[in-house]
């Protein structure tokens, strides 16, 4: 499957701060058929750095998407059956709007000057998206991690808009412990001589703390268990008759290669608007935020996932019940920590399909479906 | 009692999907349309038919991941909880029925549960294994030991049973915490029995409301 990805202006856009973006462009990716009663869109949230390349080999450079092991012909998001799409966050740096794109005030990049955007204000972009595209109800808004935040967001937003929504390895709001892994990134990243408060676009740019904050991260997504298998004490020969560890060696490579394909400056507006998500924040209860949302919701969460731990996604659960919203929950075993969202294709596979299914033939009439 | 077309449907509900007498009776007692949460219901195998078949609005907690999974992949709002703790969040009154099948023996703390129940749902649906059984007595009388038997094949050691209940037992309590049993079935397989339930039903289902 070859994919393409697309982008559109939407104009615009007001901002929770009370600031606007006078021109919104969000990129996205689709795959599969509308279908004509436009009843099978599924939309894909992706995480903190991913981007709308959920699936599918890019035409431009032959890479596979991030959840390639999910999205295609006979997977959990059928593209035999669902029009699957995925578009890149706002602050985001893979083609839609950022810190990066040029500011029309000043005809330079917003750098720091970006608007504060929250993660309410990636969903009004991507409701304009979705208008766009000519879809009144998405069958299901999907994702894990800050994917999983926003398919909340979706729910809490836009309630009549999605039958239903699948969070995965994710939380209604953030942990102190995980707003403290963030601040240590973006402490990383302002500590770099290079940073130049975010003025950067015409010098080297902050790479080296760039790339200690995405070590920081890659660390946070494992697990004791799975560093362990994976690296153990082993040793690689470096060139210069030295060794690393191939923990330290893995890292180093992770870092680097994320410093030729992210923005430090959206790595700062995206974890700001994680760490200040809070779904219940102005509502006496989580339940309240979910009380206008009348479809169904699939929550799964990971054994390992310290990042991320299941009592987080007990809560929304637990939230749920008490509105006696539909909601279905499975704690899967993994040893992969917080990555196991992007790697346990296998158990997740089976549910996500079977929860899809019924909710699509719940939707759709007697003899309506095609 | 049952329509034509509804004893065609149980005939093949109970050898093939369900196998189980319990099950049958709370097909039998559940009406149509109506809310029913199933607590610890493995793969969903009685949800599953009580929405096809009865259009209910079913629901089920499980406290195996793997059981949960299955339940989830046929397309039932299953979540993977604890008996004890999942029912605390429901609001009082919320389902139709609440049905524990087999497992009250297993709870932590069954009093509890049953409350728990008959606040959660309007009646409450409880199937058990009945420790009176003429096999069980017989059994601990003749050997001295724990009752070993082809409805109790546990080892004392290695038996997810915590708490031995009879069918005396069971209405002993319900009258002291004074609820009200709207029906009661005894079986001997899946065979309907009167006579002396308690020494001869092998199981009981209860229909309990507050």
């Amino acid at each position: 499957m070859i994919v393409e990805r697309k982008s559109v202006d939407l104009g615009e856009l007001q901002l929770d701060s009370g600031e606007t973006i006078p021109s919104a462009t969000i990129a996205y990716e689709s795959y599969g058929e509308l279908n004509e009663a436009r009843s099978n869109a599924i939309l894909i949230q992706h995480a903190f750095s991913g981007d709308a390349h959920a699936a599918g080999v890019s035409k431009k450079d032959g890479a596979t998407g991030w959840w390639e092991n999910m999205i295609g012909p006979g997977k959990a998001f059928d593209t035999d059956k669902y029009f699957v799409f995925c578009s890149n966050v706002l602050g985001g740096c893979s083609g839609t709007t950022g810190p990066g794109s040029t500011n029309p005030a000043t005809g330079k990049p917003y750098g720091l000057g970006f608007p504060f955007v929250t993660v309410a204000d990636m969903i009004r972009l991507q409701k304009g998206l979705v208008e766009h595209l000519g879809i009144e109800k998405l069958l299901s808004v999907s994702g894990g991690s800050m994917g999983g935040m926003q398919a909340l967001q979706w729910a809490a937003s836009y309630p009549e808009m999605c039958a239903s929504v699948i969070p995965i390895a994710s939380t209604h709001r953030h942990s102190a412990q995980q707003i403290a892994f963030n601040e240590v990134g973006r402490q990383a990243i302002m500590a770099d001589p290079d940073f130049e408060d975010g003025n950067y676009y015409d010098g080297p740019g902050p790479g080296r703390g760039l790339s200690v904050a995405r070590m920081i991260g890659h660390i946070t997504y494992m697990s004791d268990d799975s560093m362990r298998e994976k690296f153990g004490r082993r040793r690689r020969q470096m060139s210069d008759e030295s060794s690393l560890f191939e923990v330290e060696s893995y890292l180093r490579h992770r870092g680097g290669q994320f410093v030729g394909r992210f923005d430090a400056n959206s790595y700062i507006a995206i974890t700001k608007a994680m760490d200040t998500f809070d779904l219940s924040l102005g509502h006496a209860s989580l339940g309240d935020v979910f009380e206008p949302f009348d479809g169904r919701f699939l929550v799964i969460s990971f054994t390992s996932d310290w990042l991320y731990p299941s009592y987080q996604s007990q809560e929304i659960v637990r939230a749920l019940r008490g509105r006696v919203k539909d909601v279905a929950y499975v704690e899967l075993p993994s040893s992969y920590g917080h990555d196991a969202f992007l790697v346990e294709a296998g158990e997740q596979t089976e549910i996500v399909r079977g929860f899809l299914a019924s909710t699509f033939k719940k939707l759709t009439p007697v003899g309506a479906a095609r | 009692m049952a329509s034509a077309v509804d004893t065609a449907v149980r005939a093949d509900f109970v050898p093939e999907v369900l196998g189980r007498g319990d099950y049958q009776i709370i097909g039998e007692i559940v009406a149509d349309g109506s809310s029913v949460l199933d607590l610890g219901c493995g793969e969903g195998e009685l949800l599953a038919w009580l929405e096809a078949q009865r259009n209910c609005k079913a629901r089920g907690v499980e406290i195996s991941p793997t059981k949960v999974q299955k339940a989830v992949s046929r397309g039932l709002s299953v979540y993977q909880s604890d008996i004890d703790e999942g029912l605390a969040d429901y609001p009082d009154q919320t389902f139709d029925y609440v049905v524990l099948s087999q497992t009250l023996q297993e709870t932590l703390k069954p009093r509890d549960v049953l409350h728990e129940m008959v606040r959660v749902g309007k009646n409450a649906i409880i199937a058990f294994p009945n420790f009176g059984h003429w096999s069980a007595r017989f059994s601990l009388l003749t050997t001295g030991r724990a009752p070993k038997t082809k409805h109790l094949p546990y080892e004392w050691f290695d038996t997810p049973n915590v708490h031995f209940v009879t069918i005396p037992d069971f209405e002993e309590l319900v009258r002291r915490d004074g609820l009200t049993v709207q029906k009661s079935f005894f079986l001997r397989g899946d065979r309907r029995i009167t006579y002396r339930p308690s020494l001869l039903a092998d199981s009981a289902v209860f229909l309990i409301s507050k």
